[in-house]
């Protein structure tokens, strides 16, 4: 007990180290990033050790640091078993992501200053930590501004570039626009409540007055919105994660997105103890637009890092879709439904840390081999790089969500939760909207896999286009290892399922507070779920009804017709079975089987990169396709040297028209600066007036609160 | 142990009716074209020529592009173990999921397409792009059908999903089943490649979208590559002939029902072939930008499916 309570100490402890070490070796760069990235990685290892066994039920961990005379600076701690998830999630990809970076960053050494940018990193991941440990919204608050300005200075590394620049600032007020909903939240919980504990809010959230939780249901959506990225708040993100280093935008991208979900979750389901219907059709449809979006957006793009920053919107959709479902079924009464979507929800939280973080670490170890980001200038990467190529791959069949990785299986329980959704109580229209639901999920899941067909394809096979990538060499070891550790994760999580679902029941059993239903849910070989609902409603509610087919293979066959049934490690045995006999007998049947490398074939010319397909032509068929969502633009000109037969020179210019951009932020702006124009009299330059505003206001506040 | 010799029947079974159903695809094109065309052993002859013949690969390619034929054919082979064919009741019916079936198909799709780029020539870039967007698109028309039918159900398990309509009789005859089943056969045209969609019978870059993938690919892996798609799209018709007209399958395990069910499964893969040759010899491929207008289009009524299920039954 006192073992790993003392983790958490210890993971505070390293990482503060870290910081200050990295920080005061900043003159030596090499030994500052050492002992930066060495002793996050620690940090980090503690980190799961204290997570793990807080899931399991090991340890809690509760400091009060309520200050005596200003009752409001509370900065309690209080963890519970949400919280302990959500270190697992961060500690695990931080982990990874710190032993990549002991040799990637020293690419960036002479170009930025690594010992400022190694104590950012360090303090970045424990504001992360001590925000989901936080009992108290002042804590959150606090490590969440905090969270988000170190990340903003992460951000603009690069700050000579304007562009950097530019995306930093669109970053940081995007994020404080957020900031100030959630803060009006929060404030409205306090102003009920009296105190900015959570465990007291969460008792006394459930009976607040509809009109006021839906406020601050609407308040929590927008602010958690805006910093998750949902569209059309999702501006900021890509164009802030591609300026950050990669592994920050691995972090940003992995886990700083997430802590959105968590805020979300704690105060939408925890608090407030979900709501009315709508809530979650609201969030189920921002979550079903941000999903098949961000991924049309994604196939669009072709500097790797935009494209990844545009999945990370798709998959928030999909978490919220996971999430949405889970309020609707607690809008009906249904809170043991709700847990399976609940944890589709979470599960898939975990499951894009891990895969997204893998692919950011990827593009980041391309970026260290060729210095470049752009997808149009690699090539014949696999055979330059096969370490990072192979995980790239297993990076790339995840988040596609292709069995038997882990991106399917959160994926499989969505779409079962949203099937659910056909069977439950209420409107029809309902029941109608979550099989397409889950067809939107399909066009969004086959759609991500053509976007990385494309990233993978493009990237690292047939040959080099530019001299950049045909002189990339594989990257060094620990950026190697780094990316091996979530590739592992991706691959066993996705065969054993449970073993996260294990973790996930208890954080699901206190956040909906019914009785866990999870273990049957999946034990080590299985996840089924029920259709059908009856089971749920009334007094018969609990065992019967969700994963009624438990273990082994000899019941599961007279459970059929009352559930779905998965076992990942059944597809995967037979899927290496198959393989394995294919090769054998093709191997012995018939005369052939001798190989030959030759030229391809190019209609007897010689075949030059330039008549590869290019990342921009894959996508060309689904930039007509959506046209009427895409806007593409392009501009060709032509320069002859007889008209019109022979040409000199095209040059081909394309774009994706950014409508929201244009349609909302650019009007949006413009009424801003108008309206500031008009403000401006109130700024004469004299402090005695300005002193006077400030009294004045002083004033007014003091008459408002008596 | 009865079981699994069931399943192991079934896969087989399967396997060899494959290249027949495209011999007799090939061969009803051919009478309703006024040819004799090739016998219908045909491509079983194709596929023991090229396991005899030496295979080419592309100085460009990497492992890739080896691994992939046993990929493609390996998930057809775990998907052949999971439908039910003759009989609901195979070892593998239970984990036999819906969604786990669409999403082996996409795995494989996956690597066909990205074995496509791996030589780097044009053609099997401009297939591969087809394919996934294409086959993004069909995705919501081919699922649609199939997630109403599992609503009617109550559960994305196959097995249980042909047992419902098998044992409720011509009463499931409804309009929603009717509609679902319109929209998951234009869904399985996209799917396995047939005119108006794709054309399987030619190499020709204008055309072509699943034979410009398998360009590079000769000899054994060929044969592999070959082997997979006759077995995907007798496994495509598998499914629409069993989740909408399952009457025959066996749901005892006696000799009698099963002997049955071989005999009412083959007639039935057979005649969708047979109604897919027609289609084939009475249109003309559609633009390729046409065929989104086809799959919205089964998408929606798909969707109308949908919604009279719910609807009619109240």
């Amino acid at each position: 007990m006192l073992f790993y309570q003392s983790a958490f100490y210890l993971v505070i402890g390293l990482l503060v180290l870290g910081g200050l070490f990295s920080l005061a070796a900043r003159s030596r760069a090499r030994l500052s990033v050492a002992l930066a990235y060495a002793l996050s990685t620690a940090g980090s290892l503690a980190g799961i050790i204290f997570g793990v066994s807080a899931l399991m039920g090991r340890v809690t961990l509760d400091v009060n640091l309520q200050s005596a005379s200003i009752p409001a600076l509370d900065f309690s701690l209080h963890l519970d078993a949400l919280s302990a998830f959500f270190i697992v999630v961060i500690s695990t990809i931080s982990l990874a992501v710190s032993v990549f970076s002991i040799t990637y960053m020293k690419e960036y050494i002479g170009k930025y200053d690594v010992g400022v940018v190694g104590l950012l990193y360090n303090f970045f991941i424990l504001a992360m930590i001590l925000l989901v440990s936080g009992g108290t919204s002042f804590v959150f608050l606090f490590c969440w501004e905090l969270m988000s300005l170190i990340s903003y200075f992460l951000v603009v590394s690069d700050h000579r570039d304007a562009k950097v620049r530019q995306a930093g600032f669109i970053y940081i007020v995007m994020t404080h626009i957020g900031t100030l909903f959630i803060i009006a939240a929060f404030l409205l919980l306090y102003r009920e409540t009296g105190s900015f504990s959570f465990a007291k809010a969460a008792a006394l959230g459930p009976t607040l007055a509809p009109a006021l939780k839906t406020g601050i249901f609407l308040l929590v959506t927008l602010g958690f919105g805006t910093k998750a990225g949902i569209i059309p708040l999702h501006i900021w993100l890509p164009k802030a994660h591609p300026a950050a280093p990669s592994n920050v935008s691995a972090l940003m991208s992995g886990v700083m997105l997430k802590t959105a979900i968590y805020g979300f979750v704690r105060v939408v389901v925890q608090i407030l103890g979900g709501g009315p219907v709508w809530w979650g059709v609201l969030v189920l449809a921002l979550g079903a637009v941000s999903a098949l979006l961000g991924v049309m957006y994604a196939l669009m793009e072709h500097d790797i890092k935009r494209l990844l920053a545009y999945h990370s919107v798709e998959n928030i959709g999909i978490i919220l879709m996971g999430i949405g479902a889970a309020l609707i079924f607690m809008g009906y009464g249904l809170p043991q439904v709700g847990m399976i979507a609940l944890a589709a929800g979470l599960f898939h939280v975990f499951n894009h840390a891990v895969f997204k973080a893998l692919l950011f670490l990827g593009a980041g170890a391309i970026h260290y081999a060729t210095g470049t980001r752009d997808v149009e200038k690699m090539g014949g990467l696999l055979r330059r790089m096969p370490w990072t190529g192979f995980f790239f791959l297993i990076g790339s069949v995840s988040i596609s969500a292709l069995p038997p990785f882990n991106g399917f299986v959160s994926e499989w329980l969505t779409f079962q939760s949203l099937l659910m959704l056909g069977s439950a109580p209420g409107s029809t229209a309902l029941k109608i909207a979550g099989p397409v639901f889950a067809a939107s999920l399909a066009l969004t899941g086959a759609l991500a896999a053509a976007c990385f067909v494309k990233a993978f394809g493009i990237q690292f096979l047939a040959q080099p286009r530019s001299a950049a990538a045909a002189g990339a060499e594989e990257v060094p070891a620990s950026m190697r290892v780094g990316m091996a550790v979530l590739a592992v994760i991706s691959f066993v999580v996705g065969v054993f399922p449970a073993s996260i679902i294990r973790l996930l029941s208890p954080v699901i059993a206190a956040l909906v507070g019914a009785e866990s239903v999870l273990p049957a849910l999946g034990s080590y070989r299985w996840l089924s779920v029920s259709l059908r609902l009856d089971g749920f409603s009334g007094a018969g509610a609990g065992a019967g009804a969700v994963g009624a087919a438990t273990t082994g293979a000899a019941a599961a066959p007279s459970a059929i017709g009352s559930v779905g049934a998965l076992s990942p490690l059944l597809v995967l045995g037979l899927l290496v079975i198959a393989i394995a006999l294919i090769y054998l007998i093709a191997k012995r049947v018939g005369r052939g089987g001798t190989v030959r490398v030759d030229e391809t074939w190019n209609c007897g010319m010689e075949l030059t990169p330039q008549m590869e397909y290019t990342a921009t032509s894959f996508s060309k068929p689904i930039r007509i396709i959506f046209r009427r969502i895409l806007f593409p633009t392009r501009e060709v000109e032509k320069e002859y040297l007889l008209k019109p037969y022979f040409t000199s020179r095209i040059v081909y210019k394309g774009a994706i028209k950014p409508v929201f951009e244009d349609r909302v932020y650019r009007p949006l702006t413009g009424i801003f600066l108008k309206f500031s124009a008009k403000m401006r009299f109130l700024q004469s330059g004299s402090i005695h007036l300005y002193v006077g505003y400030i009294f004045v206001t002083l004033v007014v506040l003091l008459i408002f609160t008596r | 142990m009865l079981k699994a010799v069931l399943t192991l029947y079934q896969v087989l079974l399967l396997m060899a009716a494959a290249p027949l159903l495209v011999g007799v695809i090939k061969k009803t094109k051919a009478f309703f074209q006024g040819r004799r065309g090739p016998g219908i052993f045909q491509p079983c002859y194709d596929l023991a020529k090229y396991m005899n013949k030496e295979s080419v690969v592309s100085e460009h390619a990497s492992w890739i592009f080896r691994v992939t034929p046993y990929v493609y054919l390996g998930s057809m082979l775990v998907i052949s173990f999971l439908v039910p064919v003759v009989t609901t009741g195979g070892s593998g019916a239970f984990t036999g999921d819906v969604i786990l079936i669409i999403y082996l198909l996409a795995l494989a799709r996956f690597f066909l397409a990205i074995a496509g780029l791996d030589a780097g020539s044009s053609f099997g870039g401009m297939a591969s792009s087809r394919e996934a967007a294409l086959s993004s698109i069909a995705e919501p028309a081919l699922v649609l059908p199939l997630f109403t039918m599992a609503l009617a159900a109550g559960t994305t398990n196959l097995a249980a999903m042909v047992g419902r309509v098998a044992q409720e009789g011509f009463s499931v005859l409804t309009p929603a089943h009717l509609m679902s089943l319109g929209a998951l056969f234009v869904a399985a045209i996209a799917e396995t490649g047939r005119i108006p969609v794709d054309n399987p019978d030619t190499h020709l870059e204008l055309t072509m979208i699943h034979e410009g993938m398998l360009l590079e690919y000769s000899g054994k892996p060929l044969a592999l590559l070959t082997l997979g798609a006759a077995l995907k799209q007798i496994l495509i018709f598998t499914l629409l002939a069993n989740v909408f007209f399952p009457w025959g399958i066996a749901l005892e395990l006696n000799l009698g029902s099963l002997v049955l069910g071989t005999l009412v499964f083959l007639l039935k893969v057979f005649l969708v072939g047979i109604i897919m040759a027609v289609i084939e010899t009475s249109m003309a491929k559609m633009r390729l930008f046409k065929v989104p207008d086809l799959l919205t289009g089964s998408f929606l009524l798909g969707l109308l499916g949908l919604i009279t299920a719910f609807l009619l039954r109240g």
